[in-house]
C-alpha cells in the first residue's frame, strides 16, 4: 500500500480557524493521519517523505460549475485538456455543467461523459445533469435515472426555467429524490439581451444593459419556490448587493439553500471591460465595485458558501467579435486559486475561510467525501506557495481555450503539487 | 496643429486642443465652400472606402462628397447585403479590405465597439461613422462647429439635448465633446429613454421640457426611432409629441436667441414641429448638414496627414 508523509507543511484545514504547521500521512488513496506540530524524532520510519518546505497543504479544490466542452465542442476543451488545467490549478474535482451539445439530459449521454472523464481526466469528474430536457424549460429530465447514473446535481446552466409551473414541479420531484437543484438567478425578461450591468459604464459604452435588480428578482422567485416545494437548492452565482438580504433571510428561515459566486465577480468589476475587451464578457455581467465588495464580505461571513471558476472555454473566433455578439464566459480552472488568493492577500479572507468556499462547502453541498483535511478523507490535496508571484501568460495555460481575463495580470500563489486519490497528478 | 491621432474612433480620447484643431480646419473648408473656392486636392491619389454595415443615406453621402472634394478615390461598399450575410466575420472583412491597401476607411456598424475592433486589424486610418449606441464623432464635431458659428463661442453655453438619449450615439458623442469644452449640459427626455447612471457624468437630467429648456442657448433634438414608438419605451407617438415634441410653446422656455438643432432625418410632428424646423431665425438644421461635409473633409485630411507622417517614420525606421 503506497504511503507518503508530507512534512514541514502549513496545514489548511477548512474546519480550523488558522493554518497549522504539521505533517500529513496518506495511505491507499486516503488521508491516514494528520499530525499537528513538529514530528517526533524517528516517527514513521521507512515511510516515503515529501518536505513541503513550509508551503500550504490544503484539500483539493472542488470546482462547482465547470464546462468541459465534451460532447460537441471538443476543439474548445476536452476532458484531457480540462483535467490537465484542473490539476495545474489545484482543482481535484470538477463538477461539470450539462450545457453541452447535445445537452446532458439523458442517462445515455451522462454515461458517455462519465466514460470519457474516466479515460482522459486527471482530475475527478462529478457531472451535473440538466433539470429540463434540452434545457428548454418545458419537461423535467429523468432525474431518478440520471442520479443512478451519477449526476450530483441538476441545473439548466445559465438558462432560467421561465415557466414557473414547470419549475415548481421539477423542484417538487427533485425534493422527493433528495436531488440538489442549481439555479441561475436572473429575471429573464429584464435581463434579456443585457451584456453589461446598468450604470454609468454601460451607458458610456452604449452597451445593452441589465439592472442588477434582475438578479434579486430571480433569487426572490426561486426562494418562494423553495418555500413552496421544500427542495434543496443552490444559487449558482449571487453577485449583487441587493440579492444578499433575501439570501440571508432565506437561510435564517431554515430553507435548504446555499449560494455560490465566480472568482471573477469577486476580483473584477464592470470597468475592467474597458474598451470592449470580450474576455471580460461574462454571465452574469461584471458588476459595480460596490457590488463586488458586498460579495467579498458575504463570502467572508459565509453567507455566500462557494467560490468557483465557472470555467467556460471559448475559442478565439467566438470572442473576436463586437462585444454585444461575442461569446460569454472565461476559463478559470488554472486561475481560480491565485485569483481567489487576492482576497487573502487583500486581508478580506483567511486562508482557512477561503478553503471552506473552495473545497469544503462545495463537497459538503454535493455530498462528496472530499474537502476535508481529516483521517478517512480522500487524499485529494493541493500543495501551494501562497506568496509566489508571477505574471500570467495565457499561452502557458493547459486549457485548449485561453480566454482568461487575467492575461498579463500580476498574481500570487503557485501550485507546487496536486494529488488525486493519493496519486501525484501535477508538479 | 495638434490633432495627431491615427484614427477618429470617438470623442472620448480627444483633448480640447485636438477638438479645436479639427474645428479650425473644418471652418476653413466651410468658408471656402461658401465662397465657391475649389479646395486643394489634398487626398488626391488616396483611396477612401465607405463601409456601411447599417443603411445610411445622409452620412454616407456626406463622407463621399467630402472625399471627392479633396480628390480621393471613393468606393462605397453596401455591407448589409454582402459578406456578413455569408458568415464572414468582421475581422475577416477588415483583413480583406486591408489587403486592398486603402488609405481611409469610413465605418458604420450596428454594434457598439465594432469600429474599434476593426481599427485594430488594419493599417490605414479608420473613421467611425457611428457604432451602435456608442459614438458618432463627426456628428458631434459638426454640431460643435455649427454652435460655434452661430453663438460665436463653444464654452459656457447652456445646451439641452432632448429625446431618446438612451439609444443615441449622437447624444453620447455630443455630451462628451460639449462637456470637454466646458458647457452646461442638460439632458431632457422620458425616463425610459434616459441611460442609467448618466447623471454621474456631470450632466443635469430633466423629465420635462419646460424645466429642461429653461434658459438654454442651444436646443438639440434627437430622432426618435420608429421601432421605439409603440408601447415599448413610450405610450404613443402623439403622447410623445405632446410632452417632448419641440413646438413654439416649449421653445419659448429657452433663451430668445436659442438655436434649434437636429441631426436628421427628422420626424416632423413627432420630436419637432415642422414650422420650428423650417424657421430660418431659429433652426440651424441646414447649416448642420453643410458643416457635416466641412468637418468630414477636415477629419479625413488630418488623418491622411498623420498617416503619411507615420508611414514616413516607419520607412525611416523611427518609432513604431
Amino acid at each position: 500500500m503506497t504511503e507518503l508523509l508530507f512534512t514541514n507543511a502549513r496545514l489548511i484545514d477548512p474546519e480550523a480557524e488558522a493554518p497549522q504547521p504539521g505533517a500529513l500521512l496518506i495511505r491507499g488513496g486516503e488521508i491516514a493521519e494528520v499530525i499537528a506540530g513538529p514530528l517526533e524524532d524517528g516517527a514513521f520510519p521507512g515511510t516515503e517523505r515529501l518536505d513541503c518546505g513550509g508551503a500550504c497543504l490544503a484539500p483539493g479544490i472542488v470546482d462547482l460549475g465547470v464546462k468541459v466542452s465534451e460532447p460537441g465542442e471538443r476543439h474548445k476543451e476536452s476532458f484531457r485538456s480540462a483535467g490537465r488545467a484542473a490539476v495545474a490549478g489545484g482543482v481535484t474535482t470538477m463538477v461539470t455543467r450539462p450545457d453541452t451539445s447535445p445537452t446532458i439530459d439523458t442517462p445515455e449521454v451522462l454515461e458517455f461523459v462519465s466514460r470519457r472523464a474516466r479515460e482522459d481526466s486527471l482530475a475527478r469528474v462529478r457531472p451535473m445533469a440538466a433539470l429540463t430536457k434540452g434545457r428548454e424549460g418545458r419537461e423535467m429530465t429523468e432525474i431518478g435515472f440520471l442520479m443512478d447514473a451519477g449526476a450530483v446535481a441538476f441545473t439548466d446552466g445559465f438558462r432560467v426555467v421561465e415557466n414557473t409551473r414547470v419549475y415548481a414541479r421539477a423542484l417538487t420531484y427533485a425534493r422527493a429524490l433528495g436531488a440538489l437543484v442549481v439555479g441561475h438567478v436572473q429575471e429573464p425578461g429584464l435581463s434579456a439581451a443585457g451584456v453589461a450591468t446598468a450604470g454609468k459604464f454601460a451607458s458610456l459604452r452604449g452597451l445593452p444593459h441589465v439592472s442588477p435588480m434582475a438578479e434579486r428578482m430571480g433569487l426572490d422567485r426561486d426562494i418562494a419556490l423553495i418555500e413552496m416545494t421544500g427542495a434543496s437548492y443552490h444559487a449558482g452565482q449571487v453577485t449583487t448587493a441587493r440579492a444578499l438580504p433575501p439570501l440571508e433571510r432565506a437561510k435564517a428561515n431554515g430553507f435548504d439553500i446555499t449560494a455560490g459566486i465566480s472568482v471573477h465577480h469577486l476580483t473584477l468589476n464592470e470597468f475592467d471591460v474597458a474598451d470592449y475587451r470580450t474576455f471580460f464578457k461574462l454571465t452574469p455581467p461584471l458588476r459595480s465595485e460596490d457590488d463586488r465588495m458586498a460579495a467579498v464580505e458575504a463570502v467572508a461571513s459565509g453567507l455566500i458558501d462557494v467560490i468557483s471558476s465557472f470555467h467556460t472555454p471559448q475559442d478565439e473566433e467566438s470572442k473576436r467579435l463586437p462585444f454585444e455578439v461575442a461569446a460569454s464566459g472565461a476559463v478559470g480552472l488554472e486561475t481560480l486559486l491565485p485569483a481567489s488568493l487576492r482576497l487573502v492577500h487583500g486581508g478580506h479572507l483567511s486562508l482557512n475561510r477561503l478553503f471552506r468556499a473552495l473545497s469544503r462547502n462545495p463537497a459538503r453541498r454535493l455530498g462528496l467525501p472530499g474537502g476535508r483535511l481529516q483521517a478517512g478523507a480522500p487524499a485529494d490535496l493541493v500543495l501551494f506557495d501562497e506568496h509566489a508571484p508571477f505574471v500570467l501568460d495565457r499561452e502557458t495555460l493547459h486549457s485548449k481555450s485561453r480566454n482568461t481575463p487575467f492575461d498579463g495580470a500580476r498574481l500570487q500563489g503557485k501550485v507546487r503539487g496536486t494529488w488525486v486519490a493519493g496519486e501525484r497528478v501535477f508538479g | 496643429m495638434t490633432f495627431r491621432a491615427r484614427h477618429l474612433l470617438g470623442i472620448e480620447p480627444l483633448g480640447q486642443d485636438e477638438i479645436v484643431a479639427l474645428l479650425d480646419r473644418a471652418e476653413i473648408h466651410a468658408n471656402e465652400m461658401r465662397d465657391g473656392v475649389t479646395p486643394e486636392r489634398r487626398l488626391a491619389g488616396l483611396t477612401q472606402i465607405n463601409m456601411f454595415f447599417e443603411a445610411s443615406t445622409r452620412t454616407q453621402a456626406s463622407f463621399e462628397l467630402a472625399g471627392k472634394r479633396l480628390g480621393a478615390d471613393v468606393m462605397n461598399m453596401a455591407m448589409g447585403s454582402s459578406s456578413l450575410k455569408k458568415g464572414e466575420t468582421l475581422i475577416d472583412t477588415a483583413l480583406t479590405l486591408n489587403a486592398m491597401r486603402p488609405d481611409l476607411i469610413v465605418v458604420r456598424h450596428p454594434h457598439s465597439g465594432a469600429v474599434d475592433l476593426l481599427a485594430q486589424k488594419v493599417n490605414c486610418a479608420v473613421l467611425n461613422a457611428g457604432d451602435g449606441r456608442h459614438e458618432h464623432p463627426t456628428q458631434a464635431l459638426l454640431d460643435a462647429l455649427t454652435i460655434r458659428r452661430a453663438k460665436g463661442r463653444l464654452h459656457r453655453l447652456s445646451i439641452a439635448i432632448c429625446g431618446d438619449i438612451a439609444h443615441s450615439r449622437v447624444a453620447r458623442s455630443n455630451l462628451l465633446l460639449l462637456g470637454k469644452m466646458e458647457n452646461r449640459l442638460r439632458l431632457v427626455g422620458p425616463p425610459t429613454l434616459m441611460p442609467p447612471g448618466i447623471s454621474e457624468l456631470g450632466v443635469e437630467v430633466f423629465e420635462s421640457m419646460e424645466e429642461g429648456l429653461k434658459g438654454a442657448d442651444v436646443v438639440m433634438m434627437l430622432r426618435l426611432q420608429k421601432e421605439r414608438m409603440d408601447g415599448g419605451y413610450i405610450p404613443s407617438e402623439r403622447e410623445y409629441y405632446h410632452r417632448y415634441g419641440l413646438d413654439a410653446e416649449k421653445l419659448a422656455y429657452a433663451k430668445d436667441d436659442a438655436i434649434v438643432m437636429h441631426p436628421g432625418p427628422m420626424n416632423r410632428g413627432v420630436e419637432i414641429d415642422g414650422t420650428i424646423a423650417d424657421d430660418i431665425n431659429r433652426s440651424v438644421i441646414q447649416t448642420q448638414v453643410e458643416m457635416g461635409v466641412a468637418v468630414r473633409m477636415a477629419a479625413m485630411e488630418l488623418l491622411a496627414e498623420n498617416l503619411k507622417q507615420a508611414n514616413a517614420r516607419g520607412a525611416e525606421g523611427i518609432g513604431a
